[in-house]
């Protein structure tokens, strides 16, 4: 009982995860006590049983007899069959959940589902023409129609808000997006606090991965299989953006940032670089 | 007349084989000769292995790439990852202690397939020195032990090529001796002995074998279409072709995640041998462990997708594997509880043996609880191919099979050779590896909670401290195979003699002189129906020493 009471104890205190940045990291952070927790009370129970064993039952100087011929025991056996298996169903009952709430269950090969939020949108006039082209660069095959978009996981859209569309290009070893809303391209992911973002990513050459540490999320960008991620940002502040799949030499330093910003800022930054021409767009993307 | 009546054992017939040291560099068909073989060459390129580990964990001192190139440094951890697993764990475990004890335990004189089993051993010193070899040579593969395409398609031909080839013959060498394996412990048993008589670890090879046996042929095939695609440039597995990169993913983690499996089911198999000839105590739950062990290889056949959380699977393909993988944690759950209770009410002597083998238990019980953690598919969308990812399967493979392994060589050296390690030798070697490998291993699960990914020549500098944590814990396992070689090289030649059976064993290995002769056994094989037969019925039990507890527990 103690046991369990430290155990629960320590799972709410922990503290080793990074600053939680986006809708679904709450979520996560919540998924992880639990998991902590129960990884904590069966570790501490096993660790000191085994250790009291060792220490209880060493054989004394002198001793040369045997141990009791216990072969087994059923009910005790039954027992702790059910102890792994109850616990490892709540934690699949309950990660299901999780993962439901992060939105990991929205089928893949329907993007109207992931677009709803941009469908939806209000300024009807460029809605049509600029999701037609989000089609064709991302899907970017002579059929787009008859291509399958890959989904991730990503929150769900929150309120009904817009999705901020943006297209990401993963190559050997950079993320490049592109804003088709403003036409701007840039190194780094700029993004409003509390809006959702729809991230369209495709891969140039090798399989990479983006990944978010404060966003608690991570995509594999496959080479032909363009792939839908969204999320919501909650909190201000810059973040590092990690390739996680192994893509060639420079790997570890295939790194970028995410902006989150508030909303006025963001309009400003948004604003400023729609208006620039395309070459210092470029330039802006080089330098940053 | 009497001399035809002599039986062939008085007078061993002057054989092809060569005699003394010198048949452990031959084409030897004895299968003890085999073990030692695979044991002594796993040890080598563990060796190897190890410096190849030295130098990550050298480049990680600083957040800078500054020790190795870059190209360098993927190279290394490839070849740390293929010499770690090809060609040091999986031989041995395998290869090693079953060669050498499988026909003991079936009562028999040798492999099945004795000419097949040198075989499988002479196909390893030439993969792996053609693997190291490539290094030198034309620069070794730098995709990764995963050789992942279109990374593997992009990266050096000529050492991917080197790197499959050698995948393939190591792959080759393992399913032969899978098969030889599985003929050995169904057809060779003795007569009158019986399937649920056999020790654990007959159980826990033919677990494994079969699991080898289903699961490489499609590693091979794989990497022989990979090959296609570096040297003829075919596209299965490249998109700009047509070809579908996830499938090679698919089709690599179908072989695997079992030789996750591969590497462990021995270990448990080898600690199941272990516990209760120290702990003076029968085995707990022989039947519940048989039936485990098989519950583990029908499971871990079809978990292989929880690799692949973050490449673009369905959603239904996520719930699937999720719950395949957790629900791996019970009949593994079961094995550790039933050595717990081995344990429980024992004699228990704390020999290096005894120790490494409680390691492997600590170990391997966090691994777990860091893999059923990990199957859940948004915790594992956070920390995929971070070093949370390499704390994790460190755990499981190093702090849980090579304990066992060492822990193994303990136990079994006097047999092996017929003198005893060192005991303070070995106890010290336990204490600097159990400390080295925690330091360089635990720490790795809170980088990777925190965003550093794996594979990475540079990192955060905020991650430098624990990054130098963890490479002084690297510091010291590196540091403590120094006591094990002596205390091994000293030993094999004036360690205390042991006897033919210092540990009072009861498994047929022990019931013979240390070391056995060839063909096992002078006369016939003894018909050892109870292996654990260890202890005092519960009947002649003192009332008065004994517990409650003890009472309760051995009531039933």
């Amino acid at each position: 009982m103690a046991l369990v009471l430290s155990g629960l104890w320590i799972g709410q205190n922990v503290n080793v995860l990074p600053a939680a940045a986006s809708l679904n990291a709450p979520i996560y952070d919540q998924l992880f006590k639990v998991l902590f927790s129960i990884g904590t009370i069966l570790f501490i129970g096993i660790f000191g049983l085994l250790l009291f064993s060792l220490i209880r039952f060493r054989r004394r100087d002198g001793e040369t007899g045997d141990g009791v011929a216990v072969e087994g025991n059923l009910q005790l056996e039954i027992f702790w069959t059910a102890i792994p298996a109850v616990v490892v169903l709540f934690v699949g009952i309950y990660s299901y959940d999780i993962y439901d709430r992060m939105g990991g269950m929205v089928p893949l090969s329907d993007p109207h589902a992931m677009h709803g939020g941009m469908v939806a949108s209000s300024d009807s006039g460029t809605a049509e023409g600029d999701s037609a082209v989000i089609q064709a660069s991302v899907l970017g095959t002579p059929s787009p129609t008859s291509e399958r978009i890959w989904g991730g996981i990503g929150s769900p859209m929150a309120g009904g808000a817009t999705a901020l569309p943006v297209e990401v290009t993963a190559l050997q070893f950079a993320f490049l997006f592109h804003y088709p809303q403003g036409d701007i391209t840039s190194g780094e992911l700029h993004v409003q606090k509390g809006q959702p973002v729809e991230l369209r990513m495709e891969a140039r050459d090798v399989i990479h991965a983006f990944w978010v540490p404060e966003f608690r999320l991570k995509q594999d960008v496959i080479p032909g299989q363009p792939t839908v991620l969204t999320f919501t940002p909650i909190k201000a502040g810059s973040y590092p953006i990690i390739c996680a799949e192994l893509c060639g030499p420079y790997h570890g330093g295939m790194r970028s940032t995410v902006v989150v910003h508030e909303p006025d800022e963001f309009s400003a930054w948004f604003e400023k670089n729609t208006t620039t021409t395309v070459a210092s767009a470029l330039s802006s993307s080089s330098t940053g | 007349m009497t001399i035809a009546l002599t039986p062939q054992t008085s007078s061993p017939p002057p054989g092809l084989q060569p005699e003394g040291w010198l048949r452990y560099l031959s084409f030897s068909l004895d299968h003890k000769v085999i073990g030692l073989q695979y044991m002594v060459a796993g040890f080598f390129f563990y060796l190897v292995g190890g410096a190849l580990a030295g130098m990550i964990r050298a480049e990680l001192v600083s957040p800078i790439s500054d020790f190795i190139s870059r190209e360098t440094y993927n190279e290394v951890l490839t070849l740390h990852g293929t010499v770690m697993i090809f060609l040091w764990i999986v031989p041995v475990v395998n290869g090693a202690f079953g060669n050498y004890l499988i026909p003991f335990y079936v009562g028999a004189r040798d492999m099945a397939f004795p000419r097949l089993n040198a075989v499988a051993f002479w196909l390893i010193p030439p993969a792996g020195f053609l693997l190291i070899a490539s290094y030198f040579i034309a620069g070794a593969a730098q995709s990764g032990w995963t050789a992942y395409p279109p990374l593997s398609l992009t990266t050096p031909a000529a050492g991917q090529v080197v790197w499959i080839l050698s995948v393939l013959l190591l792959g080759g060498s393992s399913i032969f001796g899978g098969i030889n394996f599985i003929a050995t412990i169904l057809k060779m048993r003795r007569p009158g002995l019986k399937m649920m008589q056999l020790p654990m670890y007959c159980w826990a090879m033919l677990g494994t074998s079969i699991l080898v046996v289903l699961s490489t042929p499609v590693l091979a095939g794989t990497l022989v279409l990979l090959s296609f695609d570096i040297i003829a440039h075919t596209g299965f597995f490249n998109p700009s072709l047509g070809g579908n990169a996830v499938v090679y993913q698919h089709l690599f983690w179908f072989y695997s995640h079992p030789a996750v499996y591969i590497m462990v089911l021995p270990a448990f198999g080898l600690v199941s041998e272990i516990l209760p000839v120290h702990a003076r105590k029968p085995l707990f739950g022989y039947t519940t462990m048989v039936y485990s062990i098989l519950g583990i290889v029908f499971l871990g056949l079809i978990v292989w997708a929880h690799h692949m959380f973050t490449s673009a699977t369905p959603p239904w393909m996520r719930l699937f594997f999720t719950i395949a993988t957790a629900f791996i944690a019970v009949p593994t759950g079961i094995k550790f509880f039933n050595w717990l209770a081995t344990l429980w009410g024992g004699k228990i002597a704390l020999n290096s043996a005894m120790l490494f083998s409680c390691a492997f238990i600590v170990h391997f019980v966090f691994g777990g609880i860091t893999g059923v953690a990990l199957a859940q598919v948004p915790f594992d969308i956070h920390v995929h191919d971070t070093y949370f990812v390499v704390g994790h399967f460190h755990y499981v493979v190093y702090g849980g099979t090579v304990f066992v392994i060492f822990g193994s060589i303990y136990h079994w050296f006097p047999k092996f050779t017929g003198r005893m390690l060192n005991e303070d030798l070995g106890r010290f070697h336990f204490l600097i590896t159990f400390i080295g490998f925690n330091l360089c291993f635990a720490p790795q699960h809170w980088l990777g909670l925190n965003g550093m990914p794996r594979r990475v020549a540079e990192y955060d500098p905020q991650f430098t401290l624990v990054n130098q944590i963890s490479s002084v814990g690297a510091l010291l396992m590196a540091l403590s195979t120094l006591p094990f070689l002596i205390n091994v090289l000293w030993s094999a030649f004036s360690g205390r003699v042991a006897g033919d059976n210092p540990w009072k064993a009861l498994t047929p290995e022990w019931l013979t002189s240390s070391p056995p002769p060839v063909e096992n056994w002078k006369g016939e094989a003894p018909l050892v129906q109870h292996p654990y037969g260890y202890g005092i019925p519960p009947g002649q039990i003192d009332l008065g020493a004994a517990t409650g507890r003890e009472l309760w527990s051995s009531g039933q």
